[in-house]
């Protein structure tokens, strides 16, 4: 395997404040690399030195095999490109914003049409050229931003929280983007995300991060195995919670999540184990209701943050959880802070990492 | 002045826009020219310095700023006065025999405007969401190339400061007296007010005309702004 990017225990520091500590690190060409960490643990730093964006402020960088200066950074930056977790775009045309890194390439007119053409089509925005990029909705917004990324055909591709604060269908539209993508051009992927299933799911890698530090790095299953140990520190991951696990029944456990929080799982596991929802997979609920959900938990709402096109709601039924739903219920269910509220998810949205 | 004197004044400035009175037309046609001239200049140097006040940071950023953002009120008279002593036959510029020419008149509107401009279009630069640099570098722009997207983001802003720039121009009089003498819309009306009230009047129609017009552009502008 080529090593496409090298980082020798790189820093980088913002007047006085460290982001970043001592990363050593080697991305090889073709996988699809995962940074897993909390908010504020350096993973938009990172990418935005993988991006040429951003300068270490210490240490050394290498791409393929040549060490990256102040003189030849420019140029580099056209090896790779990123896409931020917030969309910017240009206010401009869905084709213009699409368009202007060929065009600041020099790319002919007709082949700039074709590549915005299939660019658009990986994320299932054929015949949104003409439309004010501005006004589109906010999983649109954050596809048009991959679309404008897609079409360069860059070596690398940087990706900070693709799907994070995204509807369901954009979601799955874009990690089915990014994953034809690498098989189709052979393109490097490095992705941010504090979404532990997203990080299970897609890499061929993972880098769990925190502090501004890489913890470790390995396949999913490697990672994964030491996830539980080091979890602790991952208190602040999305419903990633520890417990003592107990076969209860045919393929059913039960978890003990400490102070007689308990939880089903469909899955058989025994001893101390580290689970994962995921907030989509979460019901909210005004008043107690009878479904097949086996979890069903009473609380309040401690935190509302406004997504764009979905709300994240932190409900504290004995254990904080994460609720992810659509604006447009949230607004129709007239929730507020402290509002009391049931949640119920199925046994088998329980992930046993 | 009576009543019936009153609306057979407005009726004969009236009658002076509608036929076409020489003089109207003429010193109208060169307050749009000099205004829209002294506006152009003060974009043409204001807009790069307001880019650099507000996309860079250096040392004394905060006192250019505050000085140019106090020199927006700088009252025309004095300015005017200052330029026509750097222009009068005896003055530094003297030589130069500017004075009382419509180009006096463009330098020193230019120079009056330029502080707002500047004010304005910072201001509107800055208001651009800052990572649009980044995203233009990150898709293969330049320096240079990523202060031009930026630019771009601000148009709106910055055609509305161009015509804040035009409006204080040709609705200024202390600079257009001192260095021009009586040449356009400003300095005739005040002029003709003992001689000659309806041609006064005229001109102030069109000048309230011109301002209005450049108002209602400058708000529509600020909508379309999404």
């Amino acid at each position: 395997m080529n090593c496409i990017v090298e980082l020798d225990n790189v820093s980088k520091s913002f007047s006085g404040l460290t982001a970043l500590q001592g990363i050593s690190l080697r991305i090889w060409e073709g996988e699809i690399l995962t940074f897993l960490g909390p908010n504020g643990s350096g993973k938009t730093t990172l990418l935005k030195i993988l991006a040429f964006i951003e300068k270490p402020s210490e240490g050394s960088m290498y791409y393929r095999g040549g060490k990256v200066t102040d003189e030849n950074m420019a140029w580099l930056r056209r090896k790779a490109t990123m896409v931020f977790q917030r969309p910017v775009l240009l206010n401009a045309t869905v084709y213009d914003n699409v368009a202007y890194g060929l065009k600041i390439r020099g790319f002919p007119k007709g082949e700039i049409s074709r590549a915005v053409k299939e660019a658009l089509g990986l994320v299932h925005l054929e015949g949104y050229e003409k439309r004010p990029a501005r006004k589109l909705s906010g999983g649109e917004q954050q596809r048009v931003s991959l679309a404008r990324a897609l079409a360069l055909k860059t070596e690398l591709l940087l990706l900070d929280e693709p799907t994070a604060s995204l509807d369901p269908k954009s979601a799955a539209i874009i990690e089915d983007a990014i994953v034809t993508v690498n098989r189709k051009h052979g393109s490097t992927i490095v992705m941010a995300t504090h979404n532990v299933f997203q990080a299970k799911a897609m890499p061929n890698r993972v880098a769990l991060m925190e502090a501004g530090r890489i913890r470790e790095v390995g396949t999913p299953h490697e990672v994964f195995s030491v996830l539980s140990k080091t979890l602790v520190s991952f208190a602040a991951l999305d419903n990633t919670l520890i417990g003592e696990a107990k076969v209860v029944g045919d393929g059913v456990s039960l978890i003990d999540l400490g102070n007689n929080f308990k939880i089903v799982a469909a899955k058989k596991a025994e001893g101390k184990v580290s689970v994962f929802i995921s907030p989509e997979d979460i019901i909210l609920s005004r008043t107690r209701f009878e479904s097949s959900a086996r979890n069903l938990f009473k609380g309040r709402i401690t935190e509302i943050s406004d997504m764009g096109s979905v709300v994240r709601l932190r409900v504290d039924v004995g254990k904080p959880f994460t609720v992810q739903i659509t604006k447009r219920s949230f607004e129709e269910m007239k929730l507020n802070l402290n509002s009391e509220v049931y949640i119920a998810f199925k046994a088998s949205s329980v992930h046993i990492l | 002045m009576h009543m019936a004197d009153f609306w057979q004044i407005l009726g004969e400035a009236f009658r002076l826009i509608l036929t076409g009175d020489r003089t109207v037309y003429q010193t109208t046609l060169l307050s749009l020219l000099v205004s829209g001239t002294a506006t152009l200049l003060a974009f043409l140097w204001g807009v790069p310095i307001a880019a650099l006040i507000a996309l860079k940071s250096f040392r004394g950023k905060l006192l250019i700023k505050s000085m140019f953002n106090a020199l927006v009120g700088i009252p025309t008279v004095a300015l005017g006065l200052i330029l026509y002593m750097l222009l009068s036959r005896s003055g530094p510029l003297g030589f130069l025999g500017l004075l009382y020419t419509p180009t006096a008149i463009i330098i020193g509107e230019a120079v009056l405007v330029t502080p707002l401009i500047i004010s304005l279009a910072s201001s509107a630069i800055e208001a651009v969401d800052p990572e649009i640099i980044s995203l233009a570098k990150t898709l293969g722009a330049s320096e240079s190339q990523a202060s031009t997207a930026v630019l771009r983001e601000a148009a709106n802003g910055l055609m509305v400061a161009g015509i804040m720039g035009f409006n204080r121009a040709i609705s200024e009089l202390g600079v257009a007296l001192m260095v021009g003498g009586n040449m356009v819309l400003t300095t005739r009306i005040a002029a003709q007010i003992n001689y000659d009230i309806a041609l006064s009047l005229s001109l102030t129609i069109i000048l309230l005309l011109v301002v209005f017009a450049a108002n209602i552009l400058a708000y529509i502008i600020r909508r379309r702004k999404a």
